[in-house]
């Protein structure tokens, strides 16, 4: 799955390689696409129950404002815009997952859902939040943990 | 007209008000529900929706007595008010709520009813203009729209410019924005109707403005309603009055085209 790293040196681009497509920008842990597409390989190790507290947090994942996470029925309010997230850990493996929160465009380019690792492409994003990323690597892992968590059935 | 004639005429409007504004509320409630384009109004909870019917409970009336106040309060070197000019706003205002923006030859940009206010302070009564979320500028916007209630919002795009601005407000309404990377359309043409988080969202139309929004606990223009929905998906927001807030605003007027004119409406 590691791509050679006589491209590692090119900052901020997508190089297509054999075995996948590395990322890397400025300041961001480098990662790799494959083809699904998922990312098969950690950024750093995750914590689920800090995971959890980051999908809660409406300054970090602030998931719940489009999801609905049946596994958290002390929050009062769980959005209506993505599908409810009840047994993704059963379904998706942690690549996909990973995949569809560092940057979901790469599956789907019409989605509302953000990319929650990504810095470039972005318009006219606030001053106070320009070269910063919605999550840090260490966080988008704890999200990933929590997620791998989530495998149904859950009364509330 | 005169202190005491105007208090016998608020409290004859009050109580016939009363009365039209629940049959006005009722036909915007039907023609926001029964055709694909619908008002913020019916999205509303029940308790907001019965707040902004009632001329006594909807606190939007605050600014509008504040605006119906300056409209005979003569100001500026000219010695005039808008009353001189205009005479009786439920005659001549009547029409304004549901036809603005309009082609201003002279900025060659679309003018709102903000911006037609403060053209005359400046040219006609030689008065400095209100700022932007001031009680005086929301008050008198809120006056003029409340005296054309109930009219079909109908924008006309023949003069000036004025097809080339909505359709850059189409390019703004359209294009992704912001660290969360997303466009308007995103949350009022994709979603309205479903929850995000505790906020019913609803198809973004802008025929209730200005607003008093009860998180605000104040009256509020458009142009703070679209920074609040950029700051919120951390985009940079555009000046009150920019030209980039214009176009959106002219090119949400041709979306919203047959919504009832609302202003001043009450929202969450
Ligand atoms: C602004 C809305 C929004 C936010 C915020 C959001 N998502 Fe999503 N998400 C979506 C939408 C919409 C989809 C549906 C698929 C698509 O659009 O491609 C989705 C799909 C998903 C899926 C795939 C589910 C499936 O059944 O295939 C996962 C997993 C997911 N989101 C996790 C998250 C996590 C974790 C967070 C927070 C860190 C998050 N989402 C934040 C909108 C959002
Ligand atoms: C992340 C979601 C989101 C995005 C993106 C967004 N808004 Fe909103 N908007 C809201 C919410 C939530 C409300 C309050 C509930 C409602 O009326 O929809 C709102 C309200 C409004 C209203 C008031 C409607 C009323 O009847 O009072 C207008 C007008 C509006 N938005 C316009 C826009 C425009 C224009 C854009 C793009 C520049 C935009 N919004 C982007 C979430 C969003």
């Amino acid at each position: 799955m590691k791509v050679r790293s006589i491209f590692g040196a090119a900052l901020g681009i997508a190089l297509m390689a054999a075995a996948g497509t590395q990322v890397q920008a400025a300041g961001l842990v480098k990662y790799t696409v494959v083809e699904h597409p998922s990312i098969p390989e950690s950024l750093t190790k995750g914590d689920p129950v800090r995971g959890r507290a980051a999908v809660i947090n409406r300054q970090k994942g602030n998931c719940l404002a489009c999801h609905s996470i049946p596994e958290i029925p002390e929050e009062q309010f769980h959005g209506e815009v993505g599908p409810v997230l009840d047994d993704v850990g059963s379904r998706m493996s942690a690549g996909e997952i990973r995949m569809r929160i560092v940057d979901p465009k790469v599956i789907n380019p019409e989605t509302a859902m953000p990319s929650f690792y990504k810095l470039e492409g972005l318009h006219r994003v606030a001053k106070k939040w320009q070269g910063k990323t919605i999550l840090s690597a260490q966080e988008v892992e704890d999200v990933v943990a929590y997620m791998l968590t989530l495998k149904g059935s859950y009364s509330n | 007209m005169k202190r005491t004639l105007m208090g016998v005429a608020a409290a004859g409007l009050m109580a016939f008000g009363l009365s039209a504004t629940a049959a006005e509320m009722k036909a915007i409630d039907k023609a926001s529900t029964t055709s694909a384009v619908r008002s913020g109004f019916s999205y509303a909870i029940s308790e907001t929706r019965e707040m902004q019917t009632d001329d006594i409970q909807n606190p939007s009336f605050l600014w509008v007595d504040i605006g119906e106040e300056q409209w005979g309060t003569v100001d500026g070197e000219a010695g005039k008010s808008c009353e001189s000019c205009h005479g009786n706003a439920a005659d001549t205002m009547a029409n304004v709520g549901s036809t603005y923006p309009v082609w201003d030859p002279a900025t060659k940009k679309p003018m709102n009813v903000e911006l037609r206010i403060n053209k005359c302070r400046a040219e006609n009564m030689k008065a400095k203009p209100w700022k932007y979320e001031s009680d005086e500028l929301l008050g008198m916007t809120a006056y003029i729209k409340s005296v054309g209630r109930g009219k079909p919002i109908h924008v006309s795009l023949k003069d000036g410019d004025m097809e080339a601005w909505s359709k850059k407000g189409e390019q703004f309404y359209y294009q992704r924005r912001g660290l969360l990377d997303l466009s308007c359309a995103h949350c009022h043409e994709q979603n309205p109707g479903n929850l995000i988080r505790a906020e019913t969202l609803s198809q973004g139309q802008t025929n209730g403005f200005p607003t008093y929004r009860l998180k605000w606990q104040k009256l509020g223009s458009l142009h703070r309603r679209f920074r609040g929905c950029n700051n919120n998906i951390r985009a940079e927001p555009y000046a009150y009055g920019s030209d980039e807030y214009l176009a959106l605003e002219t090119y949400l007027a041709q979306r919203g085209a047959n919504l009832p004119v609302e202003g001043p409406s009450v929202r969450k």
